[in-house]
């Protein structure tokens, strides 16, 4: 191994090492008092599909809101597109934002504005484009997420399938390198996830993102991973492909995989002395 | 044992006391720093290629303004007549009837007028502010904005702080002329007056004082409806009921601080 090293490497430049587009390391976060996330370490290379999975509460969320740069953690270092997060200004975290999309949960599209007008936002607010060119771009990315013709309605209007693809063709508008999905299967029906599930998948091949979704949907994650963290209680458990995590011995990972509930085992001592405290 | 529990309850009468100072505090400066920040952007942000946008702050002056027009007019229409009316029983005691125009005039202009339509406008939109941002904070609206890299304090807040500024002295003005009004039809009415000679009084009575010194109010009452709608709303937490506790918080606190500011200024202007 060394040898072939030594070999090519006068002859030709190296090839650089492919740089990581998120890296995490040692990632601690509180809320007040309380520790989420403890030690966390990620990383997502680049035209990966990453999905953190986890159950609720397990601090996959606060993860999120993290990577996204929403929160500061109290120590550790989140590198986006090669970028210190947690030590960037206010202009230099501006500009990174605009090679990053995400699209939230519940959607979070702007209720005053109608959907085109929602997925303009981005261009309107980073270019300068002309009004005809930022309605054509809108119109494109809504092709794509399989919204064509619903640019004029509000988004009360939409249903909930919609709303999560509405928000996605926002995320998309800038063509950023980097894409987050948060939940996107949550409160849809069967067919509807398995549609945003193969719009992922899609947008990948068409326009080489680097994905991280958030999810607590197995079959979901299983579908479109490349690599699966899982995360419980505020810590990596695991990190490996769809088949590492498949075939992990890991009790949590398993617990998580078969749908089985946390050990409830109760301790009589240690029962008494919560209720007495 | 008593003076033991009695030395507890002081001290947590003390400690509640303490906490309460500290949240208060912070909150002030969270609410300064709020309003720095806003009137930062509105100045630096063309160079930060982050605009304050005008047809917003068009959008929320409508809201805010044009669309209370009618009910500043015939609050302060009454206010008027409510004014000439207790006026003139006083005045009569002294038969000093006439003087009621003085009366109305400036105390229209110098306390009324800002007042009502402040504490409207409180409970107009100062409201709706809070239960805007709020209610966008809890869909994740709020955040939407950051990640997009729009700053939600420029791109919601400073509309909102300016639109106020622009309209409540605008509003004020108003309420100035429908109160006079008001209490020259009554007074004309009464004391058989024509309305043009109540003007004309009312014209002669007032200076631009007394005008300056209603609007100065006005501008003050505008940034603590403004200020504190805006802080309420990016501080909801807890859903649709943290939504409505927000909104009914600002509201009594914007009326009570208007209320408060108004005596600590016509202290200081009228000495």
């Amino acid at each position: 191994m060394s040898d072939t090293m030594t070999e090519s490497s006068p002859q030709t430049p190296q090839a650089p090492a492919v740089e990581p587009v998120i890296e995490v390391r040692d990632l601690v976060a509180h809320y007040g008092t309380r520790r989420v996330l403890n030690k966390i370490n990620l990383t997502v290379m680049p035209g990966e599909i990453m999905v953190i999975m986890g159950g609720s509460g397990s601090g996959k969320s606060t993860l999120l809101r993290h990577l996204l740069g929403l929160k500061r953690p109290t120590s550790g270092v989140i590198k986006v597109l090669g970028k210190d997060i947690t030590r960037l200004s206010a202009a230099e975290m501006h500009q990174l934002r605009r090679t990053m999309g995400v699209a939230f949960q519940g959607g979070a599209l702007f209720g005053s504005m109608t959907v085109g007008e929602n997925v303009c936002l981005p261009l309107r607010e980073h270019t300068k484009l002309d009004e005809n060119t930022m309605r054509i771009m809108s119109r494109m990315k809504l092709e794509v997420v399989n919204l064509a013709g619903f640019e004029d309605l509000m988004p009360s209007e939409l249903s909930g399938g919609m709303v999560k693809r509405a928000s996605l063709a926002r995320a998309i508008v800038m063509d950023p390198k980097l894409l987050f999905f948060d939940e996107p299967s949550s409160g849809l029906d069967p067919v509807a996830a398995a549609e945003l599930d193969e719009l992922i998948l899609r947008l990948r091949r068409a326009m080489n993102m680097t994905i991280v979704v958030v999810t607590h949907e197995l079959e979901s994650a299983f579908k479109i991973a490349d690599r699966i963290t899982v995360i419980d209680q505020g810590e990596v458990i695991m990190s490996g492909t769809v088949q590492e995590v498949r075939d992990s011995e890991n009790e949590r990972v398993q617990n998580l995989l078969n749908r089985r509930p946390r050990d409830e085992t109760v301790d009589a001592d240690d029962y008494l002395r919560r209720l007495t405290r | 044992m008593t003076v033991r529990t009695t030395a507890t309850a002081l001290r947590g009468i003390v400690e509640q006391l303490g906490r309460h100072s500290v949240r208060g505090i912070e909150e002030f400066g969270y609410v300064a720093a709020l309003f720095v920040e806003a009137l930062y952007w509105f100045v630096m942000g063309r160079r930060r290629m982050q605009p304050v946008r005008l047809h917003a702050v068009f959008r929320e002056a409508m809201m805010i303004g044009i669309q209370a027009i009618p009910i500043v007019s015939v609050l302060c229409l009454a206010v008027g007549i409510m004014l000439a009316i207790q006026g003139i029983e006083t005045l009569k005691t002294f038969g000093a009837q006439s003087k009621v125009v003085i009366g109305i005039a400036l105390s229209v202009t110098r306390e009324f007028s800002p007042l009502i339509v402040s504490i409207l406008v409180a409970g107009r939109s100062g409201s709706a502010i809070t239960a805007r941002i709020g209610t966008m904070h809890e869909s994740q609206e709020i955040d939407a904005l950051r990640v997009i890299g729009i700053n939600p304090v420029r791109y919601l807040g400073a509309p909102m702080l300016l639109g106020m500024l622009l309209m409540v002295p605008s509003l004020t003005v108003l309420g100035d002329v429908m109160g006079i009004l008001g209490g020259g039809i009554y007074s004309s009415m009464e004391l058989n007056v024509p309305l043009a000679v109540y003007a004309d009084r009312s014209l002669a009575a007032l200076h631009v004082d007394d005008i300056r010194q209603g609007l100065i109010k006005s501008v003050v009452f505008a940034v603590i409806i403004a200020m504190v709608g805006i802080s309420n709303g990016f501080q909801v937490r807890g859903g649709a009921e943290g939504v409505g506790r927000a909104t009914t918080r600002s509201v009594v606190l914007s009326i009570s601080f208007i209320v408060l500011a108004d005596m600590i200024f016509t202290y200081f202007l009228n000495r």
